[in-house]
């Protein structure tokens, strides 16, 4: 288990945006009307867009929202490490660590983002950036990666990583995907696909009507 | 042609998504092919074909897909019955469901159809891990793309009113135990709930539930229309099917695979991977299934299958057949220390046996990998992982255990060598360390 508490300073109040709001009953129409509280995880994901970070008194109208006791929305917001509830860098850098992308070398991710940006789990000065490490993402077969705001970096050398960082500082906002260094689209092989080739998969001749199932129960 | 699956009998055909992942190139691709006729087959008929398939849950467990089904209450009483689908994927070293969810995702939407036919369930959730953002932008996408085409929905064209419901976690990891999952999808903390009542019991609202993993579903469409036979004539026995298999770690191109099952780990890692680094001789260890696994020495990776049995007399698991290679110059003891930090930070604190436990065993670890503890403590060490395996409500514990235990069946040496190398580096006193200072 990981201690997590809420922030120190709090913000004295919280309100819904009006484009989170219109998000927010998008999700609550997925669940039965008297399980709204289902909603609780997506809504705070929501809030946490909307403000950053989960505060206090977000958790406070999210259970009056929902009709929780606030207790219970503060354990989910403790629980689950993506919420993060101290104020983050707007680049928030999140290098997995876990043992498939630490063999491919991301100790020497987090060393790049230490350098540039400080210790872990500290916003930079200028409020530009925070780097955490956390557990595995999956997508071990593109590793080293990391997860950058809500995308995907992956196949990430500490050159490119500094790239990346350098990148953002500059006011641009890098690719997410592979950088790998042969063209990678997504999980294949680097250097091109070596299935998936015949061609016969994609003209369409698998769409052809099935005139019968195979293993149909006889006619009775 | 490399491996020992023909492209022809591929289900992911957009796995890497070179081709349109929307309706259209689906359907150019075989899915939602003859999926009404399925529909309107008995139920029993369903249930039976995924049963002679010999398919069998591909999160890890391998419990029969087609049995699991079976399960479910035969009438619909007072509740409704649901399925959830489990696309919680965080077991390291496993990424194969995301590819499905980005790629391939209307063979998922229509697994989750027949699916819930099979069971008699008008709704379906499919909880995705909360980082999968991509994921979950595109497989929302594909849900409108299929109720406007009114494959799903309320009077769809298949005759059996259905809806699906994408539900989202925030990043833990124990979510991915059936019933944590159905804890978190009820907005609470991801604590694993005791069974009995199973979830075909009393499941999602206390209604009768099944869980099932992203892959499992999504193959269902393609095994009615290619027939039980044809998905099980890959593999050995009690092993069948086509498994998505995820590579990384030491390899020259680590890369995730649809292969036969019991393909052999070499052909799996030489031909599709690029081989080893370094050459087959380089290798060290394999983790063969994912981070909860036991790993396997190279000289067992030799002739070692990608199935379930034969994983499991080499006293490891296929688990999610995702394939951590390890050569020789990886340090075995901080990867397996690395393993115990992930499973300290994931435990959901319910049980103390795991509470405890976990972090015990990962400090204990932390100071093996410098080599600073007593030869003594191995045995404490493994004393303690086996107090600990077995005695929790849901698998974590065993899972923490487990690798652990792999590690110390065919490497003790190797702690042992680092423990006195470090002892004879210091002086061996008590109070050697404050002296030092």
């Amino acid at each position: 288990m990981s201690v997590r508490r809420l922030a120190k300073e709090q913000p004295a109040s919280f309100k819904f945006s009006k484009a989170t709001m219109e998000k927010v009953n998008f999700w609550l129409k997925k669940y039965p009307e008297d399980r709204k509280r289902s909603a609780v995880i997506p809504i705070l994901w929501l809030v946490q867009k909307q403000e950053g970070w989960v505060s206090e008194p977000a958790i406070r109208a999210i259970a009056d929202l929902l009709g929780m006791a606030y207790i219970r929305v503060l354990e989910v917001a403790t629980f689950y490490t993506m919420f993060q509830l101290e104020p983050v860098g707007k680049v928030l850098i999140q290098v997995c660590g876990t043992t498939p992308c630490m063999l491919r070398g991301s100790e020497d991710l987090m060393k790049v983002c230490k350098e540039k940006i400080g210790h872990k789990d500290h916003m930079s000065a200028d409020g530009l950036f925070t780097w955490q490490e956390v557990e595995c993402l999956g997508a071990c077969s593109n590793a080293p990666m990391a997860q950058i705001n809500d995308y995907y970096y992956e196949d990430l050398t500490p050159e490119t990583m500094a790239q990346i960082i350098d990148d953002f500082r500059a006011g641009k906002k890098p690719r997410p995907g592979s950088y790998a260094a042969q063209r990678r689209t997504t999980s294949e092989p680097e250097g091109g696909p070596m299935t998936l080739l015949d061609p016969k998969l994609y003209d369409g001749s698998a769409a052809k009507p099935i005139k019968k199932l195979p293993n149909l129960p006889e006619p009775a | 042609m490399i491996g020992v699956l023909e492209d022809k009998d591929r289900i992911f055909t957009n796995l890497y998504g070179f081709h349109d992942w929307g309706l259209e190139g689906a359907k150019q691709r075989g899915c939602w092919n003859a999926t009404r006729d399925m529909i309107r087959q008995p139920r029993t008929w369903v249930i039976d074909q995924i049963k002679n398939s010999g398919l069998r849950g591909r999160g890890g467990a391998g419990f029969g897909t087609g049995l699991k089904w079976s399960f479910m209450p035969k009438e619909v009483g007072a509740r409704p019955h649901y399925l959830v689908v489990n696309a919680d994927e965080s077991e390291p070293g496993t990424c194969k469901d995301r590819e499905i969810m980005r790629n391939d995702p209307h063979l998922l939407i229509e697994g989750c159809l027949i699916a819930s036919y099979a069971m008699q369930a008008h709704a379906c959730y499919i909880y995705l891990r909360g980082e999968y953002v991509l994921e979950r932008e595109r497989l929302e996408a594909a849900v409108k793309q299929a109720y406007e085409a009114r494959l799903i929905g309320k009077n769809n064209v298949h005759g059996w009113d259905f809806d699906v419901y994408i539900h989202h976690g925030a990043g833990a990891y124990i979510c991915g135990e059936e019933t944590a999952l159905l804890e978190s999808l009820e907005g609470k903390k991801g604590q694993p709930r005791l069974k009995p009542p199973f979830p075909a019991g009393a499941g999602l609202y206390g209604c009768p539930t099944t869980v099932n993993n992203v892959e499992s579903i999504a193959v269902v469409g393609t095994i009615l229309r290619r027939g039980a036979e044809w998905f099980a004539g890959f593999g050995r026995p009690n092993n069948t099917g086509t498994k998505l298999m995820c590579v990384s770690g030491h390899v020259n191109k680590p890369c995730n695979v649809e292969e036969a099952m019991s393909i052999p780990m070499k052909q799996l890692l030489e031909e599709h991977c690029g081989g080893v680094k370094g050459g087959w001789g380089n290798l060290k260890a394999v983790i063969p299934g994912g981070s909860s696994v036991a790993m396997i020495p190279a000289e067992q990776c030799e002739d070692a299958l990608m199935d379930f049995d034969s994983l499991r007399d080499l006293k490891s698991g296929l688990g999610t057949a995702a394939v951590i290679v390890m050569d020789k110059s990886t340090d075995l003891v901080k990867a397996i220390a690395r393993i115990s930090y992930f499973y300290k930070h994931e435990s959901c604190g319910q049980c103390t046996p795991c509470r405890e436990g976990t972090g015990w065993m990962w400090r204990v670890m932390e100071r093996m990998a410098v080599g600073e503890a007593d030869p003594k403590e191995i045995d404490i060490l493994l004393d303690v992982a086996s107090q600990v395996e077995g005695h929790t409500i849901c698998a974590l514990g065993d899972a923490a255990a487990w690798p652990i235990q792999g590690l110390f069946r065919h490497f003790r040496h190797e702690v042992e060598e680092r423990i006195s190398n470090y002892r004879s580096r210091r002086g061996n006193f008590a109070g050697a360390t404050l002296a030092a200072e």
